[in-house]
């Protein structure tokens, strides 16, 4: 059988995916540029057909609970917002990352700070991969710079999030939620049992047989020596993750001079700027981090003593622009180019602002 | 004599229920809500549902409540348990969830939360300890605190004009629709927990039969909170707490 090649927006594409890759939930509030995702699935209507709860709460803040409610009994449960919405979640993420639950979540950035604006931006950068909300913990990033990635990524960032017991997200942009692209669909898998989760996750609270201790979600513990344990615990979790996770794509990185380092949508713009410079003589390539946290630091590090310099081009004021120079540790110049609140930047002025920084 | 030689099933007349755990309760003396979890144990254990019941517990006094309980539990952010209700309800619907809830969390944090689950008709129990102050924190004013009463946030009494009024939630969640039983309880003597236990049931066979969302109100004491004995607290609750919080059914659907 052929590829069943669709046309749709980003949002949708989330939607349509979570629907074959068996969620068992989803919980949502409205918020532009990311509404699609729960009117998709509300249109689809998963509960007749797979058993999908798909229900809109009351806001952000409720909504993010159910997902750590529904997590905590060991079902695969996501919910979506954008920027402000994110931020009234930080709580409820802060709890899921501290009970160690899995769960994913989808944040489409807008402008910002504040009600900010509905354009797109990747201003969250620092909220999602150096906390956000409160303690030590860390979120699985992934940066979608296609349709067809976010597609992708509700599996894998589902598959992360069970294979590591932590929360992944996919932070996406306005662009990259309202943009349509063909996209190749993933095939229908069917939810999980009662049976198949009582053993992936012997943890989740589900009722207590007679032959178990009960089980407890909580992210408390009023011992220090404890809860410094506990810490220790996921310390050593997201080692592992920093270890075996990074990913990452290359686009004529070979025999660049100059590097470009650029994540989701400011990605897709960047590969025109490759082909602009290259055309000039310039050789420029493009290194895009696929996964924020944990983030490609050797890679980028490894390119350190190969090219002259890097220009980190981000829809912000300079936030991924600082992991880059802790990766590079001073060997090579690094700059950033941004514009902010919501405006986005043509491959031009990105080619002006390489050469005016870097060459 | 030993004391197996005493306890013998032809002599016993009252035990510890089996749902009950040995831990040794953090609550303090005069505190209504060992009786009220005493309460919630006997129920579950009745109806034969200990293996498919899910508890969700708040921030507050009853954080802990997981301790005491042989069931599953999830600890919900503050005022959050009725979201976390909502997707447990829904996503294992045959699954008894129950959320134990006190003041603060549910009718200050956790209102919204609180009255769009009900709103919804989630087929879950929600369990409210309005003892009218914050316990755990040290007993700081509550959004039931009564007016006149002194907290540590309101050491002159509770100032109308300054904090408002105290908050007769029950009342609200008895208007909607999605609530089937909503009904307020006491703990303080005898026959005022026989009374409370039967209504607890009611609700716990709501929720299975998928009649929406019940309320059970414990108008409570907090000895050390109301700086006074377990008997002066039960005879304040009384003629305080009573006279607004007025006991009975505000609602209870057929």
């Amino acid at each position: 059988m052929s590829e069943e090649i669709k046309l749709m927006k980003g949002n949708e594409a989330i939607a349509y995916a979570a629907i074959r890759y068996g969620t068992d939930g989803y919980f949502g509030y409205p918020i532009t540029p990311q509404s699609e995702i729960m009117e998709t699935l509300m249109a689809e209507r998963p509960w007749d057909t797979i058993g999908m709860v798909v229900l809109q709460a009351e806001s952000e803040v409720a909504a993010i609970n159910m997902v750590y409610g529904g997590a905590g009994s060991g079902k695969r449960v996501m919910t979506s917002s954008s920027s402000p919405g994110i931020s009234l979640k930080l709580e409820g993420i802060s709890y899921i990352a501290g009970a160690e639950l899995p769960c994913l979540i989808v944040n489409v950035m807008r402008g910002g700070p504040g009600l900010g604006t509905i354009q797109p931006s990747q201003a969250d950068y620092f909220q999602t991969v150096k906390g956000g909300g409160h303690g030590d913990y860390r979120l699985i990033t992934l940066a979608p710079h296609s349709v067809q990635e976010m597609a992708d990524f509700v599996a894998l960032g589902f598959d992360l999030a069970f294979k590591y017991s932590n929360p992944a997200i996919i932070l996406a942009d306005g662009i990259i939620g309202q943009m349509m692209e063909k996209v190749v669909l993933p095939p229908y898998r069917p939810r999980k049992t009662e049976a198949e989760i009582r053993e992936e996750s012997p943890w989740a609270a589900q009722g207590k047989p007679k032959d178990r201790k009960p089980n407890i979600i909580t992210s408390l513990e009023l011992d220090p020596e404890i809860m410094e344990q506990n810490n220790i615990r996921f310390q050593a979790k997201y080692q592992r993750i920093e270890e075996a996770e990074v990913r990452y794509e290359e686009f004529h990185c070979e025999d660049a001079d100059y590097l470009l380092v650029a994540f989701g949508s400011s990605a897709r713009i960047c590969q025109k700027v490759v082909e602009l410079a290259r055309e000039e003589g310039l050789k420029v390539g493009l290194f895009r981090p696929i996964t924020l946290w944990p983030f490609p630091k050797k890679a980028i590090a490894d390119y350190a003593d190969k090219v002259k310099g890097m220009l980190s081009v981000e829809l912000n004021a300079g936030q991924m622009v600082e992991d880059v120079r802790l990766a590079v540790n001073g060997k090579v110049k690094v700059e950033h180019f941004g514009r902010l609140g919501g405006v986005v930047f043509t491959p031009d002025e990105i080619l002006v602002a390489l050469k005016e920084k870097i060459l | 004599m030993e004391l197996t030689e005493i306890i013998k099933p032809e002599n016993l007349v009252y035990e510890k229920p089996r749902l009950m755990n040995n831990t040794p309760m953090h609550y303090c003396p005069g505190c209504s809500h060992g009786v009220v979890h005493k309460l919630i144990a006997e129920v579950i254990a009745d109806m034969g549902m200990e293996d498919c019941t899910i508890g969700v517990s708040p921030v507050g006094c009853a954080v802990f409540a997981y301790n005491y309980l042989d069931i599953d539990w999830v600890e919900a952010a503050h005022g959050r348990a009725p979201a976390v209700a909502t997707a447990l309800k829904r996503l294992n619907k045959d699954k008894m969830i129950f959320t134990y809830q006190g003041d603060g969390d549910l009718a200050a944090i956790g209102t919204a939360e609180t009255i769009h689950a009900a709103n919804r008709g989630e087929n879950i129990v929600i369990v409210f300890v309005n003892n009218a102050i914050y316990g755990m924190t040290g007993g700081q004013m509550a959004p039931t605190t009564l007016e006149g009463m002194a907290t540590a946030t309101c050491p002159d009494g509770r100032d109308i004009a300054l904090n408002g009024y105290p908050l007769r939630i029950g009342d609200l969640l008895a208007q909607l629709e999605g609530t089937c039983l909503v009904t307020r309880q006491s703990v303080q003597t005898a026959g005022a927990v026989r009374k409370a236990k039967k209504m607890l049931r009611k609700a716990f066979e709501n929720s299975m039969a998928g009649k929406g969302c019940s309320v059970v109100e414990f108008v409570s004491t907090c000895s050390s909170g109301w700086k006074m004995t377990p008997g002066q607290s039960n005879k304040w609750m009384e003629e305080n707490m009573f006279p607004f919080y007025p006991l009975g059914d505000l609602k209870n659907v057929e």
